[in-house]
């Protein structure tokens, strides 16, 4: 296990071990050729993109590959546009691409607020969308930012590619449906109209792993909320998401009052535990307070200006 | 932007541009870990998982079958070389390799040398011991209870985990004022262990030569003839056959004093393969094994009158020194100089008492103040008076300026016995509250009171206490804490000056050779400075406690000021006259009333080596040198002055701003004095409100990386407002007093004051650092943690 609650209390049986174990190198030029690579090595095997989890986790020897198989050189994967109604960010579109992407921003200000927030700008530089996805860390923003906006995910194999909803990705902390000798392609996310999104993160210091973070989005139409997103993350929700709070939400005119209740169900529906981040109760208080915090501006930001 | 070069001769203090600089920004320094020398090994340490546990068997058979290993060492090896434990710098002992038992997480066990580094963890992993768990003691207000388990078995006898008690000031005198005062307030606080984290990790190369028998240990220490005397002294080697080399260091903060199990692992795996064997730490075995700073769980006690006269001050601390007593303390002080703690206040009695107790945590101490535990001091001082200021309903500031010593009460004794140098007080606090523009905030702060917003000022004036010291009254494992210095200008007027203590980066290069320049008048570009070599310095106990510049820098100008003398006798004999008829103007002795009649230094170094007939009794060249043992210790000070915001729904602080007013006395290069300062801010930002190593209850240490153990950023710092008064000491050759731990021992309590006063509408009264956004929400609740257990 690699992620805030559970590394300091396994680092001692792993103590100075800041020197990988021995592993095998290969460079992939094209999907087909990863494909290839993965059916060589079976599931000792791992995928390498941006590597700021994976290669910690190896010098710390948590993760002991036989194989790397870097993909770095996949640019056909390094993409967002718009394409069938949806925004479409390729799997290997670094951090600081999507942080600054105007597309990305223009349709959802979710990726620029949570990409400011993620790690520092050496990781942001290096680390990937895709990576990060499967990674599947408890605290790792972007899964919450695809939960509140209800994205769906590409995965790719050698003779076929199927698409699976966010909600349906993660399988618990660090597992995901992907299977062996398969990839991450693609994210994909229904461009809306009258939305808003916001992001938003407590850490210790900067760089540190959230303490919690909520990402919210909202869709208004009539004055009624008619669709609402609410993912956290580092509070161990069920796929990063909290479902109740969405659907007190859904049906509803926008109010303090109502985000207040959402904000509540929010905070009493997930489950963090505590550990040097801080306790059981504070993390529920803070998941209250930043989804509070994200629903609003997101409202703000699906209203039409001066309404 | 600021003129760099003061002088436009390059002499003497000012703005100088570091010598060392040169290299730095260029990649170009040299560290240990930069050393390869022909043939070398390498080494790694197997350490325990357990913080306490019964040694059953080690079996090395299949790290030893590793192709590329040349030697596994074990507690059982060692034990043959009588090197399986060795002396502590506290009257204890530590174990290079455990032999019976583990009593921390990351203690030694086994030590592989092998071809090269990777191989040498490999093989880590083929070592299998067995081990039989014991009950880790890990909260230290449990050490003595009656069913604690012994970690000592060790010690012949040993029944209880205690160290000692000892104390300080005048039990029945400070009994006395408190039963005439008005307000007495009492106040719980923990000075959580922290880490002083260099840059760069500890390690070791050692050389043994075979044939001459010669061993050279290049080494992260910031106390070079210190090590070689004790590895002397322990190991039994001959110390002329024993050279200690210091490279460039990066960061030491007390974390480099001591001698590690890892070095003596190096020197002993060289002896065993005939190679010279490098060993260096990562970043998890220098954060969980080394020395660690603080862990003082403190009671204090403060008496005043009702119109805010301070009477008197006691502290009852529990000292937490982890499984063996390591600590780098002068004999006499079991706990360093923490009976200053009577601060920079003029009180009638004080008294502190300290116990110690073994924990099952690593063993050290040695850190930024901590060792002499000033730091912990002076915190909790500041943070008595804060509490006395909430129980009056007095400001702070008014409070700490009606009871700051005043300058006609210098040199002051303070209630425990410390004679403090000099010093005006007042003057420092009231340019701190300017800078700040104190009563404007205050008001900001009513106003923003008002409307729901938290925002809070922390003042913290602190009196440090460096400089150790006076060899009557100090010493380390029985060596005096003099140092040694030597300064030769060569024919040509150029100048070397060979120094016992060493640089971690604070820019020794540059400010001794200012200091030579400035007595000399020689340029700084002209005084090379070699230190960090026993084989090619004189002997002195190193840098820490800030002791370099008044220890170290007295005998640099002392040593300069007998070359001066010197040159007058030679100027005389030049100038054919009697030395009483020169006068010296810098870098030059003239006639009186002829100023057109000198000789510079630089003529008068050639002519003491060329054919000059010397006065009776003169020998040739122009060398001097000195061994300064201080009559007593500095008292550098400062007034702090931090502003914080805390949001009110995530209870995260931010520090918008940061004041602080050091008094060092003369700076020899103010550029370099700032940074220090900036350095020492920031680690107290960090101190206060991140940094922590806590442990469970298994004894696991939740600090031992640095995802864990947080170091503040930029980002967390607010741009640092800076200024100076300038108060010197009366007893160093330049009035210098010192200032590399001033801002780490003066910032955290200005800090956690800060954050405290912002709360003050929720009725909080203290919670102990680090100050994270999950404590300070539970203060907020009423319900601070303990931030030396890990969080339920």
């Amino acid at each position: 296990m690699f992620g805030p609650a559970p590394l300091a209390r396994t680092w001692g049986v792993k103590l100075n071990m800041q020197v990988p174990a021995p592993v095998e190198y290969e460079r992939a030029t094209s999907l087909t050729e990863v494909f290839d690579l993965l059916e060589r090595y079976g599931p000792e095997s791992r995928v390498i993109a941006g590597g700021h989890s994976l290669l910690p986790m190896m010098k710390i020897r948590l993760a002991r590959p036989e194989v790397l198989i870097d993909i770095n050189d996949l640019t056909e994967l390094d993409y967002i546009r718009i394409d069938g109604g949806e925004l479409r960010i390729g799997a290997m579109v670094r951090h600081a691409t999507l942080m600054s992407s105007p597309l990305a921003g223009e349709y959802y200000p979710i990726f620029a607020e949570a990409e400011a927030v993620i790690a520092d700008p050496i990781v942001r530089n290096r680390g990937t969308v895709g990576g990060s996805l499967c990674q599947a860390d408890p605290a790792e923003d972007l899964s919450a930012v695809f939960a509140a906006l209800k994205a769906t995910v590409v995965i790719s194999g050698k003779s076929s590619s199927r698409t699976v909803p966010i909600s349906e990705f993660h399988t618990g902390p660090y597992t995901t449906v992907v299977g062996p000798e398969e990839i991450l392609t693609e994210v994909r996310v229904h461009l809306r109209a009258n939305a808003g999104s916001a992001y938003e993160k407590v850490e210790r210091r900067l760089g540190d792993w959230a303490i919690a973070a909520v990402g919210a989005m909202v869709r208004i139409e009539g004055g009624l909320i008619v669709e609402a997103g609410i993912g956290l993350a580092a509070v161990r929700a069920e796929h990063y998401s909290a479902p109740e709070a969405e659907q007190i939400l859904v049906g509803s005119a926008p109010s303090d009052e109502l985000v207040e209740r959402a904000a509540s169900l929010a905070g009493e529906h997930c489950n963090p535990s505590a550990d040097q981040r801080g306790p059981v109760d504070y993390k529920r208080h803070l998941v209250k307070e930043l989804t509070t915090r994200a629903l609003k501006r997101s409202i703000s930001r699906a209203l039409p200006e001066g309404a | 932007m600021t003129d760099l070069q003061q002088r436009p001769d390059g002499v003497g203090f000012g703005r100088v541009i570091r010598k060392e600089d040169a290299r730095f920004v260029r990649g170009k320094g040299n560290y240990v870990d930069d050393i390869v020398l022909p043939g070398m090994l390498f080494g790694a340490v197997l350490r325990s998982p357990y913080a306490h546990a019964k040694i059953v068997s080690i079996d090395t058979s299949a790290a030893e079958a590793h192709p590329k290993v040349k030697a596994v060492i074990t507690g059982a090896l060692l034990e043959t070389l009588s090197l399986a434990w060795i002396p502590s710098l506290s009257h204890d002992v530590i174990a290079v390799l455990a032999t019976d038992k583990v009593r921390y997480q990351g203690q030694e066990v086994a030590f592989v040398v092998a071809e090269d580094k990777y191989a040498a963890r490999d093989a880590l992993e083929l070592i299998d011991v067995e081990y039989e768990v014991l009950a880790p003691v890990v909260d230290a207000k449990r050490a003595l209870d009656p069913d604690a388990a012994v970690i000592r078995t060790d010690i012949e006898g040993k029944k209880d985990n205690y160290i000692f008690d000892w104390g300080s000031g005048d039990e029945d005198a400070t009994e006395a004022v408190f039963k005439k005062a008005d307000v007495i307030v009492e106040q719980d606080m923990l000075y959580p262990r922290v880490h002083p984290a260099p840059m760069e990790t500890c390690g070791a190369v050692a050389d043994m030569d075979p044939i001459s028998g010669k061993l050279t240990i290049y080494c992260t220490t910031q106390a070079p003839h210190a090590h070689r005397t004790l590895y002397a002294l322990v190991a039994g080697l001959p110390e002329h056959k024993l050279r200690v080399f210091s490279p460039d260091i990066g960061g030491g903060f007390g974390n480099k004093v001591g001698i590690y199990p890892g070095y003596v692992l190096a020197v002993v795996g060289s002896i065993l393969t005939k190679r010279p064997v490098k060993w260096v730490e990562d970043r998890s075995e220098n954060l969980m094994s080394t020395s660690f700073a603080r862990d003082y769980h403190m009671h204090g006690k403060i008496a005043a009158t009702k119109d805010g006269k301070i009477l008197g001050l006691r502290v009852d601390v529990l000292a937490d020194h982890g499984a063996f007593n390591n600590t780098a303390q002068p004999t006499k002080f079991p706990a360093g100089f923490f009976h200053v703690f009577s601060g920079s206040y003029d009180l009638e009695a004080a008294y502190c008492a300290v116990k110690g107790v073994y924990t099952n945590k690593a063993p050290g101490g040695v850190a930024y103040a901590c060792s002499f535990r000033v730091t912990e001091a002076v915190y909790v001082v500041e943070r008595m008076v804060d509490r006395l200021a909430l129980e009056l309903d007095m400001d702070p500031a008014d409070l700490r300026m009606k009871n700051l010593l005043r300058p006609e009460q210098f040199p002051y004794t303070s209630p425990t016995g410390w004679e403090y140098d000099s010093g005006e007080y007042p003057r420092a606090l009231e340019l701190a509250m300017k800078m700040a523009g104190y009563w404007d905030l205050r008001k900001e702060q009513a106003e923003k009171r008002a409307r729901g917003e938290l925002m809070g000022i922390g003042i913290s004036f602190f009196t440090e206490t460096v400089g150790a010291g006076p060899k009557k009254h100090m010493d380390i494992l029985g060596l005096g804490m003099a140092d040694g210095c030597e300064v030769r200008v060569h024919p040509t007027g150029k100048a070397v000056v060979r120094l016992s203590v060493q640089t971690q980066g604070q820019g020794h290069e540059t400010t001794f050779a200012q200091i030579v320049s400035e007595v000399t008048g020689i340029p700084v570009a002209d005084v090379e400075v070699v230190h960090g070599d026993t084989d090619n310095t004189p002997f002195g106990l190193g840098t820490y406690g800030s002791r370099s510049t008044p220890v170290s820098g007295a005998a640099a100008a002392v040593a300069s000021k007998r070359i001066v003398d010197k040159a007058r006798l030679i100027a005389a004999a030049m100038l054919e006259c009697s030395p009483d008829d020169l006068e010296w103007e810098l870098g030059r002795w003239q006639v009186k009333g002829d100023p057109s009649a000198g000789k510079t230094i630089a003529e008068i170094a050639f002519a003491a080596h060329a054919t000059l007939e010397l006065p009776e009794g003169l020998e040739g060249h122009l060398d001097a040198s000195c061994v300064y043992d201080p009559p007593n210790l500095t008292f550098p000070f400062g007034a702090y002055i931090c502003v914080v915001d805390v949001d009110p729904g995530t209870a995260k602080v931010t520090v918008r701003r940061f004041i602080a007013v050091d008094d060092c006395g003369p700076r020899i290069n103010p550029m370099i004095v700032e940074g220090q300062v900036h350095g020492g801010l920031a680690d107290g930002v960090g101190m206060a409100l991140m940094e922590s190593i806590a442990f469970d209850e298994d004894g696991n240490c939740l600090g031992g990386s640095l995802m864990d153990y947080l170091l503040p950023t930029s980002i967390e710092c607010p741009s640092w407002e800076t200024g100076e008064t300038v108060t010197p000491s009366p007893h160093h050759p330049l009035g210098l007093k010192g200032v590399g731990e001033s801002a780490t021992v003066g910032s955290p309590p200005a800090v956690v004051n800060a954050v405290l006063d912002a709360l003050k509408p929720f009725g909080v009264k203290h919670a102990d650092m680090p100050l994270t956004p999950a404590q300070v929400w539970r203060a907020m609740q009423g319900r601070p943690m303990r931030t030396d257990m890990a969080i339920q």
